[in-house]
């Protein structure tokens, strides 16, 4: 791997810059920096650390300026975004989740492919310094990179070892690998009286569908579940989708399984104790940390051991940040973007970033590092998510996806499960619905970005 | 309506429209032909790829049952909360008339709710029925139900309703005891010395009287369902759990904002602009008959 | 209802129920703004006063930043709404003022398409519009403004309406009178007609300012940055997906702030307020 932190090239490539500017006569270039609009999405305390990446940047050089502010959720962001396009101001950079990922890379001249950035600018770059699981997210489908991957998360198993063992089991020795096996434990831990909910899930399209095809190395979509192209269709009504949905609602019908509601609203059920066992996003750990008053752990996330290959690597969540274009933007500007963005994905600060909020290590080298630290021994299961993203080479299925509106389709997904839960519908009526409405929706979106 | 005495100027009465008309025009009648443009294309989010398409939008969305099952929610919804606020409204208006003493009092308690933004009565009742924290919420688990509108439709739908309603009776109560007082004693006092009772007096005379109140705040309240309660519902349930809380109204949101779908949202604001000018025509053509300007 | 006892007391006893139902969310409101969060959090929240109310507003006001919830600071919030309520009465009062003037007073060509013209807004709330409405001022440049926030809420006819129905009561007497003394047709809407209208101008006062302080999905669409927002629409981002372990002390101390203001103009301005409500809408 070619050292790309090195402080002398970094000076190189600095010096060059301020050559250009200087040569484009910009007025008093030397004093005043390039100013870059930065629009992030994270709440508190994350958004914090995020901002102050901005600050450091800010203080290593005087050349550039990044003023990192928050817009709010990232569905308010992306309109955000979107609006000040239209108006002809976007913001330099805008940090927008996965599922707007398909939005964004057809937003055609509204953004600026990373490749393409580096590619402009000059600035050394190598796409390869990151886990294949986040390169690939991000990439098209030769591998170019479009959207400079930040902060990743994984779905993974959250435990409440003191439920199990009031339940009666030892969760050293009690093993959690597959779905019968969960199931056994999520049941046990409600008919003894451990816990009310015995097993519970946040993000359910995320961590049932999304995550649950990449695992099992099924398709969740066709078309390399729409990374090749925008004719993808949903395939989710499988049979092992419809099986998966059957184990859930007969789990429920014997009260093993509580439904927790939409997005992250089961993500409560974990902390308070409320439930034994939860899937959720591995950037609940800080607030697990912080309000859990009971001995827990993590786990990888459960799968069919009658299924073929599985299990593979889980996918990401998570988000990216994307360069915007307008009118008026200058080569100045997008060199500044540029170094910015060369400055976050140094080792020391992905290494940082992982460290400090709790998301993935996302690029090779900082894993390792900690690892040889010892910090996953004093941080036990912080090292599952990582573990589960790399322990398999990705295929077709579990590299990503890309649909368009793809928060549109996890709500239908939602929606038609909601309806098999309350009784409304069965599993294959359920899934054939969601199939048959995404498939509308995703049509729609092919239709308006031809 | 025309005065015997006017002013006869050539430049001064367009100064004196032109601030009014300025914003009237751009954003009122702009913005309602856009949307009636924008209702004929279909567009990706950033305005870089438009097709003109006639009137597919408002096929796809007239053929698409879930718009159809929102059209369905709007009508259960609006019609539980225009009974609901208007019923007790009645009621406590009628019985604030029978009070003589302390009857400000009464009326100062009971107007106030108007001032609350929908939003904020709804943050208000959130904390109340919340399934693991509020008083009622638990109550209701205590007692064996099981309480949580954010997993049950139904449930979900009578909060949103209870909520929009509760918000309302304070400006029906309002009008009927406006009606109240303005009715005529003399035919009350006749009718009473005929020896009707105070039940029957309430619906063979007076009930009917109220008929112009009562019409014109069917139509506010309807109006008031319609549109008004989105900060009920995006406060309490997004729109589920399912899609049992999705308005019309909630709806054209999420498509425009939430699905960045432009040509669909807006072809869905034109079927709303209609139904409400049918509704204020209605409204209208019934107090052009009654009140003469 | 056939006794005469009951016939006293019955009125008494629902109006004491309907004022306790309305009462009681603003109660436990007030007392949720008053524990601290495990307290709420853990379900065991009394329905007396707790030790916390002077912390949790003084924290609501100034910083709007729990340990899991990220506001913005109340009084920003309270500052914003403010202005954009302000904006709103005023700017609606004064050019329907105008407008009402223009059309009763003048007899000018267009008079009546003019009138209509002003008249059909009533029928399109803002929200009907809301997406086009949004897009033409994003192309203005106005998103995150508070001119962007309030000019397009002042175009409404309601205004208008109710000060033309007024304007039409006044005597052309006095109008002779004015012209005789020689005063313009701005002179006399300064000097005579302005101060008739007091009692019409207070009583739209309290009803726009209330419209402009609830207003909702328009700024939850305008404002995108955090130093912009108002305070209602600031509370439900607060909430979030409405966990039990949220801020809810300080969630319920901003719940009350944003419903104190319009409240206590109602309260102050009853009198004025009914009067208009009722005429405003008829």
């Amino acid at each position: 791997m070619p050292s790309i932190t090195s402080p002398i090239l970094l000076q190189v490539r600095r010096l060059g810059v301020a050559t250009l500017i200087a040569a484009f006569a910009l007025g008093s270039a030397f004093a005043q920096r390039v100013e870059v609009e930065f629009w992030h999405g994270l709440t508190q305390p994350l958004g914090g650390l995020l901002e102050e990446f901005a600050a450091d940047f800010n203080a290593s050089q005087d050349q550039y300026h990044v003023e990192a502010s928050f817009r709010g959720t990232y569905p308010d962001t992306m309109v955000a975004a979107i609006a000040a396009f239209r108006a002809g101001n976007a913001p330099h950079i805008v940090q927008m989740f996965e599922v707007g990922t398909a939005t964004l890379m057809y937003a055609g001249g509204a953004v600026k492919p990373v490749y393409e950035l580096f590619e402009e600018t000059g600035v050394d770059f190598d796409p390869d310094i990151y886990i294949p699981a986040i390169k690939g997210y991000y990439s098209l489908p030769d591998g170019r990179m479009v959207s400079m991957p930040f902060n990743s998360s994984t779905a993974i198993m959250w435990v409440n070892n003191d439920a199990l063992r009031e339940a009666g089991l030892d969760p050293e020795t009690t093993p959690l690998e597959t779905w019968d096996q969960v199931r056994a434990v999520a049941k046990e831990v409600v008919d003894s009286g451990a816990a009310p909910c015995g097993f519970s899930m946040a993000w359910p399209t995320w961590t049932q569908f999304e995550q649950f095809s990449a695992i099992h190395d099924v398709p969740l979509a066709t078309r390399a579940n729409g990374m090749e192209g925008l004719d993808a269709e949903l395939m989710i009504n499988s049979e092992l989708h419809v099986r998966h949905v059957q184990t859930l609602l007969d789990m429920q019908a014997e009260g093993s399984f509580t439904y927790g509601g939409r997005d992250s609203n089961a993500d409560a059920l974990f902390p308070s104790g409320e439930c034994a066992i939860l899937h959720g996003s591995s950037g609940l750990r800080a607030r697990v940390v912080r309000e859990a008053e009971f001995d827990w752990s993590t786990r990888m996330l459960p799968y069919y051991d009658d299924v073929p290959n599985a299990p593979l690597n889980s996918i990401i969540g998570g988000a990216s940040f994307w360069v915007m274009t307008a009118p008026d933007r200058t080569d100045a500007e997008y060199a500044a973007v540029a170094e910015f963005f060369n400055f976050i994905s140094t080792i020391e600060n992905a290494r940082r970033w992982h460290v400090e909020s709790g998301f993935l290590p996302i690029r090779f080298g900082v894993f390792e590092e900690l690892e040889a630290e010892g910090f996953y021994e004093e941080n036990p299961g912080a090292d599952i998510p990582y573990l589960q993203l790399t322990r398999a080479e990705p295929t077709e299925n579990s590299r990503g996806l890309r649909l368009g509106n793809m928060p549109e389709i996890r709500n239908i997904i939602q929606e038609e499960f909601e309806l098999a839960i309350q009784g409304q519908q069965t599993a294959q009526q359920a899934l054939d619905n969601a199939v048959q409405r995404g498939n509308v929706v995703l049509r729609a979106f092919e239709r308006a970005n031809r | 309506m025309k005065r015997r005495t006017i002013y006869r100027h050539k430049l001064l009465p367009y100064l004196l429209l032109a601030p009014q008309l300025a914003v009237t025009l751009v954003f009122f009648f702009w913005p309602a032909g856009q949307a009636i443009y924008q209702s004929v294309l279909i567009q990706d989010p950033f305005g870089l790829r438009t097709q003109f398409v006639w009137l597919e939008n408002f096929q796809i969305v007239l053929t698409n049952p879930v718009y159809l099952e929102s059209v369905r929610v709007t009508i259960i919804f609006s019609t539980a909360v225009t009974l609901l606020a208007m019923a007790p409204a009645l009621l406590l208006a009628v019985m604030a008339d029978q009070v003589v003493r302390g009857a400000s009092g009464y009326r100062t308690l009971i107007v106030w709710p108007y001032a609350i933004a929908p939003a904020v009565a709804a943050v208000l009742w959130l904390f109340i029925f919340h399934p693991s924290i509020g008083q009622i919420g638990q109550g209701l688990r205590t007692l064996g139900i099981p309480w949580d509108y954010r997993i049950d439709g139904q449930q979900a739908l009578l909060l949103v309703i209870f909520v929009s309603a509760w918000k309302q009776v304070s400006y029906n109560f309002l009008f009927f005891l406006a009606g109240l007082q303005s009715m005529p004693k003399t035919i009350l006092e006749a009718a009473s010395i005929d020896g009707a009772s105070p039940r029957r007096r309430f619906w063979m005379i007076v009930f009917p009287l109220l008929s112009p109140t009562t019409f014109f705040l069917l139509v506010v309240n309807i109006i008031y369902a319609f549109f008004d309660t989105f900060g009920v519902i995006h406060a309490l349930t997004q729109g589920g759990p399912g899609r049992s809380t999705t308005t019309m109204m909630y709806r054209v949101y999420r498509d425009g904002v939430i699905n960045l779908d432009l040509g669909g949202s807006s072809a869905q604001s034109v079927i709303l602009m209609t139904a409400v000018i049918i509704l204020t025509v209605v409204q209208f053509k019934y107090i052009e008959r009654r009140v003469h300007y | 209802m056939t006794s005469i006892g009951q016939n006293r007391w019955l009125p008494h006893v629902v109006l004491i129920l309907g004022v306790i139902v309305f009462l009681f969310p603003i109660y436990v409101a007030f007392i949720g703004s008053s524990h601290d969060a495990p307290t709420i959090a853990r379900g065991e929240m009394p329905l007396t006063l707790g030790p916390h109310l002077i912390e949790n507003y003084t924290q609501a006001l100034e910083s709007g930043e729990g340990a899991r919830v990220r506001g913005t600071p109340a009084l920003t919030m309270m500052r914003n709404s403010l202005i954009m309520a302000l904006v709103i009465v005023v700017g609606k009062i004064s050019i329907s003022l105008l407008s009402a003037f223009a059309v009763v007073f003048f007899e000018f060509p267009g008079r009546m398409f003019f009138f209509w013209m002003i008249f059909i807004t009533l029928m399109l709330p803002v929200e009907v519009r809301i997406i086009p409405t949004y897009a033409v001022v994003a192309d203005l440049g106005m998103i995150n403004t508070f001119a962007g926030l309030t000019i397009p809420l002042i175009a409404s006819a309601t205004a208008t309406l109710l000060f033309r129905q007024f304007f039409l009561t006044i005597p052309d007497e006095l109008v002779d009178a004015s012209q005789i003394d020689g005063a313009g047709p701005m002179r006399f809407f300064w000097s005579i007609l302005l101060p008739l209208s007091r009692t019409n101008i207070a009583a739209l006062f309290v009803i726009m300012f209330i419209y402009g302080w609830n207003q909702y999905l328009w700024p939850l669409l305008i404002t995108t940055s955090r130093g912009m927002e108002t305070i209602v629409m600031g509370i439900v981002k607060m909430i979030g997906t409405g966990d039990a372990q949220t801020d809810w002390q300080l969630i319920m101390a901003v719940a009350m702030l944003a419903l104190l203001p319009p409240v206590m103009v109602v309260f102050l301005m009853q009198r004025w307020f009914v009067k208009g409500l009722v005429d405003a809408e008829k």
